[in-house]
């Protein structure tokens, strides 16, 4: 692969806390190497930003191979970038050309409060796994690992679903802020397996609750969360969500 | 000093002794304890979420915005259990052997038993918590193959295992918090340790959004803040992992054991340029299928695929034809920077090796043909249909090369060079996971007890649950039984103020600098120090070069350092500083340690001390020992031995020939 070196201009989100205004500012930095991941490109912009006595920009970041979730950044109009399957941190800059102009913003949702620059508050995510994202057995409850048999597809959708990062894409992606693929990821990661039985019809209802009360909107069945979705978490478990609902509000006697 | 309280009796008793004559506390008495947990990865989410279930009050912390993104999550390849599912032979004595040999004898036995003793019920509590592992079409567990090893023993889900084991253990913990028996500080950062009357009390954190400091008692302090490889700047680690809270606890008197035990893992993506702040692993699980070579030729500029077969040396199958390429991690490593510094490298940096799956792909190939009934298939149909079995077995690995080089790993082989993954060394825990300090625990990665030398793969997770699941809930109860008499002290204690104001000095001074350097130079310049004279192999020479050059750098920190921004607010440079500090002073006990160790063992080479063949060579006689080291001042730590004594097993010499 031939590699090459550009001049690129930066539009980046700047705001100073949660309450304050923000606004774009531009940016400038030279040389770049294709070779660089883009929060590279970012930790070269800071180190000239400090270096010039600026205040650098806020990201979140930490794993930067693409399964912690922490990464967020909006990156001219997507989340993530224009890579598909892809989280920030695994995006390089062989994606971009000389003189192009970036525009980079913080996940936009009510849900998720900026906290400065590109930084989001997303702790709304764990309080709705705290409201039913789990299964309820204390440490030393546990019989031997294949005295439960699990159908093998059961166990690959569920893995399938297990994979979300937790990351906010699908927020951001979505029109109308809703969490709904987040949502139907854990409750459908937990409900294809036998050990999430007992509690799915009280998972479904109090994760729901929570999503609402936190301020995420509808789903619309757009699907835009599944294209931005850095893990491709299927559209499928939102109607598997949808189902378990159903079943429990009209049915079960829960 | 030391005092290991390994328990009387034969190895197989041990802790089930242990188990059986320990001190309990009664439920009425856990709710009245309180307990401090640092860090929610691995070891601390299933301590806290154990700890919170027995029904103590937990606080615990992280730097993350949500405990979920430890950074246990990375680790790809799997975990290791004692189940014998396979009936391949397989047995608890077996994981034992297997880890103390891995480790170059010397870790402790009685450690590495009972970790191998409780690594069935890790991967049952597991499963019952819905951790969602691979299963074979009976619906059975299945499992896989990790260096050093000849039985299949590794439990795994695709490549990434340590993703839904944390998962497991982060909604567990969630659960709690829930409940409320575990209060979670997101964005908090622990900054100094309190102690009172000789006893850990409590800590200071600071909450890393708004920059205020805060105090929080505890009758006892968990330190699960994981291992310290970002010294060498460039890691597998996560951007945030640091040694800062187990670095505090050491300067408050728990010593720190074998700090020079560092792990290289050999399959990493290479270094591309001086922009790079991260190395990405390639699983190990990649070296059941891939093969590791060089061209025999020096300096050979040709692409691989214009290297004829007879022209390439697949020198780990030459050196080591019992395992091949599945030799443990030390020794993989060794043998690539022995090649590159030989000349044979490749790529545009010459500092990698390539690891192919031409191979891979007909065997596979060949066999699914047969399967489908292709009858006389020709030699691209036999690879492509190889490398569909491939895609469905490393998929995501692949994916993850073409992402980060650009280059496709099905067409051209895979280029690699060794990287700092883990470290062995830590702080020095008793039998019952207490530090040299009074109430104050070790957990996971950031002790020293289990590895030894030289961690076997599939490894680390086993040991993090093992500590916060099966063995924490019981060692903490023959501690706090002693504790219900003591209410819980009020934060307006002196020793509380003492240490906020020691932090608040600390954070003042550093911005108070002024200079002209950032942070991330500096530790740029620590990482090549420890990388060049205390990485892959080391000698006397360079080491107290290295300790002179580390001496001068943390002066020239202390003086030129440059930070933007003030403390009262959110400012990630003031974080990044006040880790970095650690890791320069962290530094230089590595490198003392590895000077004092005259021997080669795991991870640890000397290049005085190895076989004529080029391999680690032990002195059993003069370093059968745990270094722990004592804090006493700038620049100057005590050493105190512990000595290893093996009753069940005889070391030997490595050998995987």
């Amino acid at each position: 692969m031939e590699h090459y070196t550009m001049n690129l201009n930066l539009k980046v989100w700047k705001q100073k806390d949660q309450h304050a205004k923000g606004s774009f500012k531009m940016y400038r930095v030279e040389n770049i190497s294709s070779e660089m991941s883009f929060l590279e490109m970012f930790d070269v912009l800071n180190e000239q930003l400090i270096t010039a006595g600026e205040d650098p920009i806020a990201f979140d970041h930490d794993c930067r191979e693409g399964i912690c979730g922490m990464c967020s950044m909006y990156i001219n109009g997507k989340p993530h970038g224009p890579w598909q399957a892809n989280t920030t941190c695994q995006l390089h800059m062989r994606a971009f050309q000389n003189e192009d102009t970036i525009v980079v913003e913080p996940w936009r949702a009510n849900a998720f409060p900026v906290i400065k620059d590109l930084m989001v508050d997303r702790s709304a995510f764990d309080r709705i796994i705290q409201a039913g994202g789990y299964i309820s057995v204390n440490t030393g409850n546990a019989v031997d690992g294949n005295a439960i048999l699990i159908d093998k597809d059961n166990a690959d959708n569920s893995f399938a679903a297990a994979m979300c990062i937790g990351c906010g894409a699908c927020v951001a992606a979505c029109k109308n802020s809703s969490a709904m693929l987040f949502v139907s990821a854990k409750v459908s990661h937990l409900a294809l397996l036998p050990q999430g039985g007992p509690e799915r019809h009280n998972r479904v209802i109090n994760m729901i609750t929570q999503m609402d009360k936190e301020g995420f909107g509808s789903c619309t069945n757009t699907g835009a969360c599944e294209a931005a979705c850095p893990k491709e978490i299927s559209l499928t478990n939102i109607a598997r969500l949808n189902n378990e609902y159903l079943k429990v509000s009209v049915v079960a006697e829960k | 000093m030391l005092e290991s309280k390994i328990p009387a009796g034969t190895l197989e008793h041990k802790w089930t002794d242990y188990k059986g004559h320990c001190k309990l506390v009664n439920p009425a008495n856990k709710r009245k304890l309180e307990i401090i947990v640092v860090g929610t990865g691995l070891a601390g989410a299933s301590a806290a979420a154990s700890l919170g279930e027995l029904g103590y009050k937990v606080k615990a912390f992280c730097f993350q915005d949500s405990p979920r993104r430890a950074h246990s999550i990375a680790a790809q390849g799997g975990i290791n259990a004692a189940k014998n599912y396979q009936n391949d032979g397989d047995s608890t004595f077996r994981l034992f052997y297997d880890t103390v040999k891995g480790g170059d004898y010397r870790s402790r036995e009685a450690n590495v038993y009972r970790l191998a003793e409780v690594s069935s019920n890790i991967i049952d509590q597991c499963v019952a918590q819905g951790v969602p592992f691979a299963r074979e079409y009976g619906g059975v567990l299945s499992n896989r193959s990790f260096g050093g090893v000849q039985v299949q023993r590794t439990f795994y889900a695709a490549g990434q295992t340590g993703q839904q084991l944390l998962i497991g253990a982060y909604q567990a913990l969630e659960r709690q918090v829930a409940l409320g028996n575990v209060k979670m500080y997101t964005r908090h950062e622990m900054q100094e340790i309190v102690i009172i009357d000789g006893k850990a009390r409590g800590i200071i954190a600071r909450d890393l959004i708004s920059g205020k400091l805060e105090r929080h008692f505890g009758h006892a302090v968990l330190l699960c803040s994981g291992g310290y490889g970002n010294v060498f700047y460039l890691s597998t680690n996560a951007m945030g992992s640091n040694v800062t809270a187990a670095w505090k606890a050491h300067k408050n008197g728990a010593l720190f054991g074998n700090p020079c035990f560092t792990q290289i893992h050999p399959t990493c993506i290479p270094v591309t340029g001086d922009h790079q702040s991260k190395l990405t692993l390639m699983s190990e699980s990649l070296r059941n299928d891939g093969r590791i070579w060089v061209p025999k030729q020096k300096g050979d500029t040709r692409k691989a695929s214009q290297i004829p077969e007879e022209e390439r040396d697949y020198y780990l199958e030459r050196r080591y034809p019992a395992f091949g390429n599945l030799v443990p991690r030390d020794v993989a490593s060794r043998a690539a920077k022995e090649r590159c510094d030989e000349g044979y490298g490749v790529g545009s940096s010459r500092q990698a090796v390539y690891l192919d799956f031409s191979a891979a792909f007909e065997r596979y190939g060949a066999t699914e043909a047969s399967i489908t009934g292709i009858g006389n298939p020709s030699k691209e149909q036999i690879v492509a249909l190889g490398k569909q079995v491939v895609k469905e077995k490393y998929g995501n690995l692949f994916d993850m090369y073409e992402k980060i080089t650009g280059e496709n790993p099905y067409e051209v082989p895979m280029r690699i060079y060794p990287a700092v993954h883990y470290t062995m060394g830590g702080l020095w825990v008793d039998y019952e996971l207490m530090t040299t300090v009074k109430g104050l625990y070790a957990l996971g990665e950031a002790n020293f007890s289990d590895h030894g030398a030289n961690r076997l793969g599939a490894s680390a997770l086993m040991q993090g649950l093992a500590d916060g699941y099966f063995v924490i809930p019981y060692t903490i109860g023959n501690y706090l039984a002693d504790e219900i008499y003591n209410k819980p002290i009020s934060t307006d204690h002196e020793a509380f103020q003492t240490a906020e104001k020691m932090v608040r000095e600390r954070l003042e001074s550093l911005m108070n600098i002024n200079g002209t350097q950032t942070v991330e130079s500096f530790h740029k310049r620590l990482g090549k120090i420890m990388w060049n004279k205390c990485g892959m192999a080391r000698n006397a020479n360079g080491l107290q070069q290295a300790i002179t050059e580390i001496q001068q750098l943390k002066k020239e920190f202390w003086s030129d350092l440059k930070i933007p921004g003030s403390i009262n607010e959110l400012n990630t440079e003031l974080d990044k500083a006040g880790r970095v500090a650690d890791f320069i002073e962290l530094g230089e006990l590595m490198c003392i340690d590895a000077l004092n160790r005259n021997e080669s063992c795991g991870g640890h080479f000397r290049e005085e001390y190895q076989t004529p063949d080029g391999e680690a060579l032990r002195d059993d006689a003069n370093y059968m020992y745990v270094a722990a080291w004592e804090y006493k001042g700038d620049h100057y730590w005590e050493l105190h031995k512990e000595p290893l004594q093996y009753d069940v097993i005889k070391p030997t010499q490595r050998n995987y020939k």
